[in-house]
């Protein structure tokens, strides 16, 4: 068994009550933190090498670094609970189930920065984790973990729960800001960056909930230990929502050491594919990151075996890598269409778009009605070449990243499964009715017994 | 006329309360939201510029909100309404025949409401709630691993709400 450090309490009878989880140890992070010079906590996050849990990965101890402090100007912590990405769930378990958990990572992490006001900003649909979110914040308080001078340290400190309204746009931290403020999610230009100008024009710090809750066992074992575990800067342990043609869908806490080969298949993790089916495909970091054929998933393009972290996920760039993203790993089996799932894909991003750009606008548009031509058998060879030079001409012209999100997995379904895409077009009967390219890309070591 | 009780205008302070003085637009998404639970389920004209009101902001300030989040309804819908993901993951579960079962069950497209009012069906983008797909939103509770045994029960289920 790996070593949990965030999921281990997580089914222990009445966690998410502040007694249970305070006879557990909870709490002792913030009573530790506390007593320390909050620049003393951030030098400890930057020690354990923790990276942003949320998709990018950018290390959290330099991002709280940058947040400005000008003389008088409050300063903001805001915790991303927008969990929209496709394929990831993680953060709706660690709320549900280790409520406190999270109130402890913002209580430290705020203290760290020194914000007397912390918003979590939740997907307006995971409305009944709200309800226990107030509930844990409220037990805190009455315990004297919030409010005025928590402790006797003279910090104080409010946590508010803020619920969305239905926008993936408003995962990107300066359209969660925009919406925090009361107005659309249209993401804003950078520079200047939130650790600046963020919320109410005050510097603020963005980041996940998987990366604040994370910061407790920093604080409790320090930055040092953390960072022993995992691989390179790969550190810490990482969760995992797994999901698609799996035996066990669910929530792992992994530590980045083990290989992809093992997490699909062992029955710690997801227990192998349904019915005896072989593995096609994967995306293994969130609907955005690249999709890779089941040879280039377990196996890098060098042969090594690929690994679950940042950086063998990522080995071999886009060309035959993918990404870690948000840890949503979705896993195809050899009955499912590339094709198809990559329509889906394309008219979640048209529909999420925001609209601002027009190659994001236009061309999540564009994809998502020529994938729907070519899914449906009336698709022309020239319409996959179309297909490649629209996502081509929105990455990278963008305000926001969700131009290149809604590029990627079409850049890699096309790269990787081309021939699926021109089979669909050679057999316009079939497209609906039958996949293509189990012998192409099934793979060879799994065959069932 | 759309006012709120005693009652919801507490509730209403408490959301202003949450943010610093002067920064009450804040709470126009909670407040939106609380709007909708209290008059009957939709954001009409009226009930926007009530809120606008109450925040002291332009209606349309409201409106270029209410019109971007897509769990606003900006026109009447059903009593109950199933809110199906068919993004990726629930696609690889097959979400696309629950919607099909549910569509020839109710007699009713994607996007309409049956004729006694009582259901309303939509396709909706992930929810987060992949791992246990194909599932829907009904309310603010989830229904997750549907079947179609399961989608008979939920509709029985609501009809003995009646
Ligand atoms: C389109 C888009 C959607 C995003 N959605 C989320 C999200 O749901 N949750 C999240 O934590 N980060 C999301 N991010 C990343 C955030 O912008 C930001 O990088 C992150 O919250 C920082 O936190 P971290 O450093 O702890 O990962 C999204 C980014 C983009 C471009
Ligand atoms: S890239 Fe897309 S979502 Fe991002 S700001 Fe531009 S239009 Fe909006
Ligand atoms: S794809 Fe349906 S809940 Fe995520």
């Amino acid at each position: 068994m790996a070593k949990k450090l965030l999921l281990e309490k997580a089914h222990v009878e009445g966690i998410r009550h502040y007694d249970v989880y305070r006879r557990e140890g909870g709490y002792a992070a913030v009573e530790k933190a506390l007593k320390m010079e909050p620049a003393a906590i951030v030098e400890e996050v930057k020690k354990s090498g923790l990276r942003g849990r949320g998709g990018a990965g950018f290390p959290s101890g330099m991002k709280w670094s940058f947040l400005a402090k000008p003389e008088g100007v409050p300063r903001y912590l805001v915790c991303n609970a927008d969990e929209s990405e496709p394929g990831t769930f993680k953060d709706r378990y660690l709320m549900e189930f280790l409520p406190h958990l999270l109130i402890e990572g913002l209580i430290v992490s705020s203290f760290a920065l020194g914000s007397n006001r912390t918003y979590i900003y939740i997907r307006g649909e995971y409305a009944w984790i709200v309800g226990i979110l107030e509930q844990a914040i409220a037990e805190a308080k009455q315990n004297g973990f919030l409010g005025k001078n928590i402790l006797g340290s003279g910090f104080d400190c409010e946590i508010y729960v803020q619920r969305g309204a239905g926008a993936y746009i408003c995962g990107e931290e300066t359209a969660l800001i925009e919406s925090l403020e009361g107005k659309r999610g249209n993401p804003r230009i950078k520079p200047p960056f939130p650790a600046i100008k963020g919320l109410w024009d005050c510097p603020t710090v963005v980041n996940n909930v998987e990366t604040l809750a994370a910061v407790v066992p920093i604080m409790n074992m320090g930055g040092e230990e953390y960072a022993k575990i995992g691989v390179g800067r790969s550190t810490g342990t990482k969760l995992i929502s797994a999901c698609g043609n799996i035996n066990k869908p669910g929530v792992y806490e992994i530590d980045m050491t083990i290989s992809v080969e093992e997490f699909i298949y062992s029955d710690e993790y997801c227990g192998g594919i349904p019915n005896g089916k072989r593995l096609k495909a994967c995306i293994p970091g969130g609907s955005s990151v690249p999709i890779l054929p089941a040879n280039l998933l377990l196996k890098t393009a060098k042969g090594e075996t690929r690994l679950m972290n940042y950086e063998s996920l990522s080995d071999g760039g886009f060309a035959t890598g993918s990404m870690m993203g948000s840890g949503g790993f979705i896993v195809l089996d050899e009955d499912q269409c590339v094709v198809k799932n990559t329509l889906t894909l394309a008219r979640f991003y048209r529909h999420e778009s925001c609209g601002q750009c027009s190659p994001c606008r236009e061309g999540t548009g564009w994809m998502e009605k020529i994938l729907t031509k070519i899914e449906n058998g009336k698709g022309a060879m020239s319409d996959i070449d179309l297909l490649w030079d629209i996502q081509r001409k929105i990455e990278g012209n963008t305000i926001c990243p969700l131009g290149d999100a809604a590029a990627w997995p079409v850049a890699a379904a096309i790269r990787h499964f081309r021939d699926e895409f021109e089979w669909h077009v050679n057999n316009p009967a079939r497209c609906q009715t039958q996949n293509y390219g189990l012998a192409h890309y099934a793979d060879p070591i799994h065959v069932p017994a | 006329m759309v006012k709120f009780s005693e009652d919801k205008l507490k509730e209403v302070q408490s959301m202003i309360d949450r943010y610093p003085k002067g920064k009450q637009k804040s709470a126009l998404i909670p407040l939106l939201h609380l709007a909708q639970d209290e008059f009957g389920g939709w954001l009409s004209a009226e009930t926007m510029d009530y809120v606008a009101s109450i925040l002291g902001i332009e209606p349309i300030e409201v409106y270029e909100v209410a019109t971007f989040y897509s769990m606003y309804n900006l026109k009447p819908v059903g009593k109950h309404v199933f809110e199906v993901c068919h993004t990726g993951p629930c696609m690889l579960n097959g979400s696309d025949h629950i919607i099909a079962y549910i569509k020839r069950k109710l007699d009713i497209n994607v996007g309409e409401t049956t004729a006694d009012g009582m259901f309303t069906l939509k396709t909706v983008e992930c929810l987060g709630a992949c791992g246990y797909a194909p599932m829907m939103q009904m309310g603010i509770n989830y229904r997750e691993h549907l079947t179609e045994a399961k989608v008979d029960a939920i509709i029985e289920e609501c009809r003995n709400k009646q």
